[in-house]
């Protein structure tokens, strides 16, 4: 295996961002990710995104995002319609190849300009399922109770939230952040039983990019690269009544390939406050992992870029010295359907 | 420097512009069971799926991966899907051969499909965007200009789409999974066809199709002894420019041109239309025959044209072009692409029936999308390098 790290990382989310479009959102986080990698433009060898038309309500959304590139001369590049993480798993697997030596991987979307739990529902089995319109709050309110059934409380997942906004405070791209207990955010009302509106992501508009490089050149561009030690994803069943709701077999099978031992800080990508433990306990993290140090996805979450933005996160503590080694993660699909598990170290371990 | 990667199975389905006797998944499965079987493998020997097809608006599904994750035998297993409009379905069996070229996977299962009659593509190629006026005009109106500035540069005779369309539909009779089965196909019929968009006729356009098609894929340990001979691929390169920008040249671009050097240097290859035996090319409008053998390298700028009209292109030309019937015969816009790729490799394993091109041993497979903006190529060869 050719060793490949993270060498530079950028994000940008708000709320909702009504004055500019995708393109004018990326054009200045990848023009900072580039920056800061030390790496030329038109040195990158290999460009790859990930996003999803359904965000934006037209075809070809990438093709736009394209634009934000400068791809001219021609450039190599590809595209998943999955989140950026995945974009980065292909950009491990180019760099694999051996004939180049660095990539830049974004991804990015608005799910401000539609009803995003209703966009998701159409990623449901389209005879049986979708028709049924079952939103993915809903369908994650059914896992959360699945979960609660397990033998938990709703004490636990308004730890995970109280705990998230107060991470976040420290995040300039959070879109909910802030100082309440659980018992408070236990007395907000239910959103769709058992969650409530804390349990859910904030809508958010935003990009994020990353960019890789291999071997020599990751050290000889950055002092501290954050190698990736590990990185697997796996897929299970479609159906939610065919699957484990309360535990994540994919997580578990794609942690134990990716290796995750021994870290000491873990991004999750867990979009309902519930299925943070769930994937704690599918990657076997003990207690003194710090979980979710920015706040995770119930701070902020760039739909398509939430994935990709665990693995900066993680790999920026790597970077700047605070962490030595640290797991980040990416789901996709209802209920944790689809995991990503990606393992990053300092140059020591 | 990368492993190399061999095409052990390959399998398509029956095409046709509705296929209401199977649903999506059901698409997809009769093409990759074919290519399993081709194989001689089962679903428990696949590593991981890589999927591809162009917007899920053509279908209304978002991200299928995950309603297909069962149909395709991925449960428990790395699944991805790829969407580089037109080009998809070949970037799609790249990122595949990217798996094993890497060496992280031994057995790679690559699916690429689109079910067209469950919406409308015209419409969702075409939905108005704020800020931006709605040209409402598909694939044709935005191509056409440049065949026609293709034309005005080359002085090429009117006739030419004419003969590529006639051509493409006889190739598409020897084909048992073609879609278009035009028997009664003649100059006179096509000429005769109603003008789109000028210069382009009903009959030099391609069909809108369901269908999919799939392959294995497999590091060089399990496809030196594979059960029938594999395809290895000697190259493989894609390349992508801006959809518009001043002096971007849309008729002959940078992109392709850059995308067939770059396979070709990876194949050894220093004079194509020597060393390349057939070629499998994205043609879904006539005109762009002669434009992408230009484009690839295979004759000088203004010289494509001269191929078409003297019947080079032909099965049983000087250099073979859409042995398949081609974009013009069968359409499935996300398989369109992986099926360019998959009769490259049909034709150097000799399996290509009744449209096989005698002594094929080296071709190439090519597929381009947007507005002639992303390029993917391979080149698959009978022998190991």
């Amino acid at each position: 295996m050719i060793d490949v790290a993270v060498v530079s990382f950028a994000q940008w989310s708000a709320r909702e961002e009504p004055a500019r479009n995708e393109v004018e959102i990326l054009i200045p986080v990848v023009a900072e990710a580039i920056e800061r990698s030390g790496i030329g433009r038109k040195e990158i060898g290999f460009t790859v995104s990930g996003s999803c038309d359904y965000l934006a309500g037209a075809p070809f959304a990438f093709v736009t995002g394209l634009d934000a590139v400068g791809a001219w001369p021609p450039i190599r590049e590809s595209h998943v319609e999955m989140d950026g993480a995945w974009a980065l798993y292909e950009a491990w697997v180019r760099l694999q190849h051996g004939d180049i030596d660095s990539a830049l991987v974004y991804s990015f979307g608005k799910s401000s300009l539609g009803d995003l739990p209703i966009v998701l529902s159409q990623q449901l089995d389209p005879y049986y399922q979708a028709p049924l319109w079952l939103d993915s709050i809903s369908a994650a309110a059914l896992q959360a109770r699945a979960w609660l059934n397990a033998g938990h409380d709703e004490g636990e997942m308004a730890e995970v939230a109280a705990r998230s906004r107060r991470a976040a405070k420290d995040n300039p791209n959070a879109v909910v952040s802030g100082d309440q207990s659980a018992e408070a955010l236990l007395r907000e009302p239910f959103l769709v039983t058992p969650l409530r509106r804390h349990d859910c992501p904030p809508i958010s508009d935003g990009a994020v990019a990353v960019v890789l490089a291999a071997g020599d050149r990751a050290r000889e561009v950055c002092e501290r690269p954050a190698w990736i030690r590990g990185i697997d994803h796996r897929i299970e069943a479609h159906g939610l009544g065919v699957r484990e709701l309360a535990t994540s077999a994919s997580a578990r099978l794609a942690g134990e390939r990716a290796g995750v031992d021994g870290v000491d800080v873990a991004e999750l990508h867990a979009p309902f406050s519930h299925q943070e433990p769930i994937l704690r306990d599918a990657l076997g993290l003990s207690n003194g992992v710090d979980v979710n140090p920015s706040g995770g996805a119930l701070a902020a979450n760039v739909v398509m870029g939430a994935g990709l933005t665990r693995i900066g996160e993680a790999a920026s503590r790597i970077m700047d010295g605070r962490a030595a080694r640290a797991v980040a993660h990416a789901t996709s699909g209802p209920c944790l359907q689809h995991n990503l598990v990606c393992v990053l170290a300092g140059d020591a371990t | 420097m990368s492993e190399l990667c061999a095409v052990v199975g390959i399998g398509q389905t029956h095409h046709k512009s509705a296929r209401p006797d199977v649903s999506i998944a059901g698409l997809c499965r009769e093409a990759a069971t074919r290519a399993l079987d081709d194989a001689e493998m089962t679903w428990t020997d696949i590593d991981a799926v890589v999927i591809g097809k162009a917007p899920d608006m053509f279908e209304g599904v978002v991200m299928p991966e995950i309603y297909l994750a069962d149909a395709l035998g991925a449960v428990g297993k790395p699944m991805m899907r790829v969407h580089t409009a037109g080009s998809v379905g070949g970037s799609t069996a790249l990122v595949a051969a990217g798996l094993l070229q890497g060496g992280i996977h031994e057995r790679v299962l690559t699916v690429a499909f689109e079910k067209q009659s469950e919406a409308d593509a015209m419409w969702a190629l075409s939905r108005p965007m704020p800020f931006a006026p709605p040209t409402m005009a598909g694939a044709g109106g935005y191509f056409s200009p440049l065949i026609r500035a293709y034309i005005r540069r080359s002085d090429a005779p009117s006739n030419i789409g004419i003969l590529v369309a006639v051509k493409d539909r006889l190739n598409a009779l020897k084909n048992p999974y073609a879609h278009l089965r035009l028997e009664d196909i003649s100059i006179e019929k096509v000429e005769e066809s109603p003008m789109l968009w000028d210069p382009i006729r009903y009959l030099e356009t391609c069909p809108s199709s369901d269908g999919a098609c799939a392959m294995v894929l497999t590091s060089e340990a399990i496809g030196s002894r594979a059960a029938k001979p594999p395809a290895w691929v000697l190259g493989t390169a894609m390349r992508s420019e801006p959809t518009m920008f001043a002096g971007r040249d849309a008729v002959n671009p940078q992109a392709g041109k850059d995308c067939a050097a770059d396979v070709f240097a990876q194949a050894g290859i220093t004079n194509p239309r020597e060393q390349i035996d057939c070629i499998e090319m994205y043609v879904p409008f006539s005109w762009y025959e002669p434009m992408w053998l230009e484009n690839l390298g295979f004759v000088p700028d203004g010289e494509g044209w001269k191929m078409t009209e003297k019947g080079a292109t032909a099965l049983d030309g000087e250099l073979p072009v859409n042995m398949s019937g081609g974009v013009l015969s069968t359409n499935p816009i996300g398989a369109s692409g992986m099926l360019r790729f998959a009769e490259a490799a049909l034709q150097v394993r000799g399996q290509a029936g009744e449209h096989q091109v005698d002594g094929a041993r080296t071709a190439l497979g090519h597929a381009y999308g947007g507005g002639s903006q992303f390029f993917s190529m391979w080149v698959v060869s009978a022998d190991k390098p």
